[in-house]
């Protein structure tokens, strides 16, 4: 080596530094790196992650009152629910201004609909009033003319929901959600009769866990199974739990109605075998029994496999060695093999129960009444009710419930030792 | 299990052979609602259950009927043709822009690694319901709720997730150093990729395909949201017959898609196979 490389710095064949040129390098490397993964990203965070944003800014967002009533809002700022009154004249006259444009755009009805979500009989008041809005005398008093059309206009509630309604966002819906309302009066209860969600949450949570436990229950004795056999008897029983894992999900929950109709072959049997008379045949559908028999089923491959790929790393000699200190089989198995298998219950579980609590066409085809989850819900407000900001708030519940497991999911499996097939 | 060794108890053999007969049962729960669908397809009769002519094997008992009216009722041919139409397409696009993805995840040095992971295997977390609805308000935006390419579009991003885990894994057994040997002997970045990277891992890229097309063809939540009538798919179609008057017509069509998973089963394992057998792994 020459002195000159020994003083300065090292240097590359064309004269640079050779940690600069490294940066360099790596620099370019990771550039070269994500500029193969952007335009996936870009396709991801457009078709996916914004429509999932546009869900969630939907259930806070409320426009809807102060942009088809901007000058009543401005007007009712004055006003206070507390005076027990409805408001004066000047507001009415606001409101009539307001709604003559709402009239001409039609978007009356629309306001009418909203409000309606919080206070009973809104929708028909704005339309009655839309329809009487033309024959009313612009130069007579705007109260008495409302309140001739009717009494209701002069009632605080109708203008507290109104004002309480009138901030471009709101947390009317994530309220709504769990059973709750935003009243003039401050968060209420909802009435007895109204209260729905809380029982379906629950209910969601419940047969999700039943569904994790019965999975486990038969997953288990299987995974055991599998990882026990040689391989080639492995690999051919296999077939059998990835034959229903790869079969499509509508063909297993036709399979499931029509099994367990009340002339299913499953009645059939169990009249044939005495079991049941004839016309005493079992209700296994459109109930919860339905949805727990046929989600079971469905999901039971989603506990197996990931129990299968912890157990087959589970070393025989630990029970040998446990028996050949003289533990009995059973103890054997209790104290030195299940607890290793833990790690492959807790991924199945979680897996099993996320999967679980988001689903929606078996529940919406063998679920009947009793055995429906919160997204057949969700569907109903967003393609029936129309009220797609309780949809979008229940939506944003279920799914940081969801979240929330994932994250666990990810602390005890790991994001990248997801497997398939 | 293994053998029973010669010293075992009678309790002990009872709970060995009891606990065949236990598998044995779950076994038959797993497969045999997808068996039983397969003779009642061919019901002579539109019954959902066996009739006394099926039960006595009588040949009058059996018919060809359903498959019939699959193949030539409108409603079903259209959608299929629909499913047909969507798959493929929407395969095409998350093959191709994950497969270029995997190979960006999987160099040494890419930075937000996990941020970016997170970001593309969330469509598979998120449950479809969620996804639907969130698609259904932002596509009506875009003019692309009830379109053709809409339904391609959501489909091809719920496939996105399986292509990245299938490549990157094929990914994580490559030898590096035949892209560095391919491009010492002169060849380009894109030569390189199509003669030597390519060939290597496309028994991952095909996995993933199948992944996402069987995620397109089978998928039916987003689609009842995200299309309209035009684009009613063979799922779609399904579940309207079984939430209204099911007909046996599903069960035709049940047994067909049930030969197409035995197919697609089949498949995969040859590729899995054949992948470890280019790594360089024994098969098991």
């Amino acid at each position: 080596m020459s002195d000159e490389t020994n003083s300065g710095p090292v240097l590359t064949a064309d004269g640079r530094s050779l940690k600069k040129s490294l940066q360099r390098a790596l620099r370019r490397e990771k550039l070269r790196a994500l500029m193969l993964i952007a335009p996936l990203l870009l396709f991801v965070l457009v078709t996916f992650i914004a429509p999932i944003g546009d869900m969630l800014f939907r259930s806070v967002e409320n426009r809807i009152v102060s942009e088809t009533l901007p000058r009543t809002v401005i007007a009712l700022q004055d006003w206070e629910y507390e005076s027990g009154e409805a408001p004066g004249e000047a507001v009415f006259a606001a409101l009539a201004e307001d709604l003559r444009e709402a009239v001409k755009a039609k978007t009356h009805t629309r306001l009418g609909t909203r409000l309606n979500y919080e206070l009973s009989g809104m929708s028909s008041l704005f339309r009655q009033v839309g329809r009487k809005l033309r024959r009313m005398d612009p130069d007579k008093p705007w109260r008495e003319q409302f309140l001739k059309v009717n009494k209701k206009w002069g009632d605080p509630e109708v203008w507290g929901v109104i004002q309480t309604y009138s901030s471009p966002l709101t947390a009317g819906y994530f309220l709504n959600a769990v059973d709750l309302r935003l009243t003039p009066r401050g968060v209420e209860q909802r009435p007895e009769n109204e209260r729905v969600y809380i029982m379906l949450f629950k209910r969601t949570i419940l047969l999700s866990g039943l569904i994790t436990f019965m999975t486990f229950l038969l997953g288990y004795p299987i995974a055991y199974l599998l990882s026990n056999l040689r391989m080639k008897t492995a690999n051919i029983l296999m077939i059998l739990v990835l034959l229903p894992f790869w079969t499509s999900l509508l063909v297993r929950t036709s399979a499931w109605k029509v099994l367990l109709q009340q002339q299913g072959v499953i009645n059939d049997v169990l009249v044939w075998l005495g079991l049941i008379a004839d016309d005493q045949r079992l209700e296994l559908i459109n109930n919860a029994t339905g949805t727990v028999i046929a989600m079971t089923h469905i999901l039971l491959p989603f506990m197996i496999l990931p129990l299968y790929s912890v157990m087959k790393t589970i070393p025989p000699s630990y029970v040998r060695a446990a028996k050949s200190l003289g533990a009995r089989p059973f103890t054997a198995f209790r104290r030195v093999y299940f607890p290793q298998s833990i790690p492959g219950i807790g991924a199945g579980a979680i897996l099993v129960f996320i999967l679980a609590i988001g689903y929606y066409i078996t529940p919406a085809l063998v679920g009947g009444r009793s055995g429906t989850f919160i997204s057949n819900r969700i569907a109903y407000h967003i393609s029936v009710s129309l009220n797609w900001g309780l949809g979008a708030a229940l939506g944003a519940l279920l799914l940081v419930l969801v979240l929330a497991l994932y994250a666990l999911y990810d602390k005890i499996v790991g994001i990248d030792n997801v497997k398939l097939g | 299990m293994g053998k029973l060794p010669p010293y075992a108890t009678l309790g002990e053999k009872v709970w060995h052979y009891a606990f065949y007969v236990i598998c044995a049962l779950i076994f038959f729960f797993l497969i045999f609602p997808i068996v039983v669908i397969i003779p009642l397809s061919f019901n002579a009769l539109p019954y959902f259950t066996f009739t006394p002519e099926m039960l006595r094997l009588d040949p009058a008992g059996y018919s060809l009927e359903h498959y019939r009216d699959f193949f030539t009722n409108s409603d079903w041919q259209k959608a299929m043709w629909n499913s047909l139409a969507i798959a493929p397409m929407a395969t095409l696009l998350s093959v191709s822009l994950g497969t270029l993805a995997a190979i960006g995840l999987s160099q040494s040095h890419v930075p937000f690694r996990g941020p970016i992971m997170a970001v593309l295997i969330s469509p598979m977390i998120v449950p479809l319901i969620i996804s639907a609805a969130g698609m259904y308000f932002f596509y009506s935006r875009l003019g692309l709720q009830g379109t053709y390419w809409g339904v391609v579009l959501a489909h091809a991003v719920l496939g996105i997730p399986f292509v990245i885990i299938t490549v990157t894994a094929t990914l994580v057994g490559f030898d590096r150093s035949l892209t560095r040997a391919a491009a010492n002997l002169g060849a380009g970045p894109v030569r390189t990729f199509f003669r030597v990277q390519m060939p290597l891992i496309l028994p991952g890229v095909i996995s993933g395909a199948l992944f996402a097309f069987i995620t397109s063809f089978d998928e039916v939540v987003v689609v009842l949201f995200v299309g309209s009538a035009g684009q009613k798919t063979l799922p779609w179609q399904m579940f309207i017959g079984l939430r209204e008057n099911i007909s046996p017509t599903i069960l035709a069509l049940a047994t067909i898609l049930v030969a197409l998973s035995i197919l697609l089963l089949t498949t995969l394992e040859l590729l899995r196979r054949r992948s470890e057998r280019l790594r360089g792994l024994t098969p098991q």
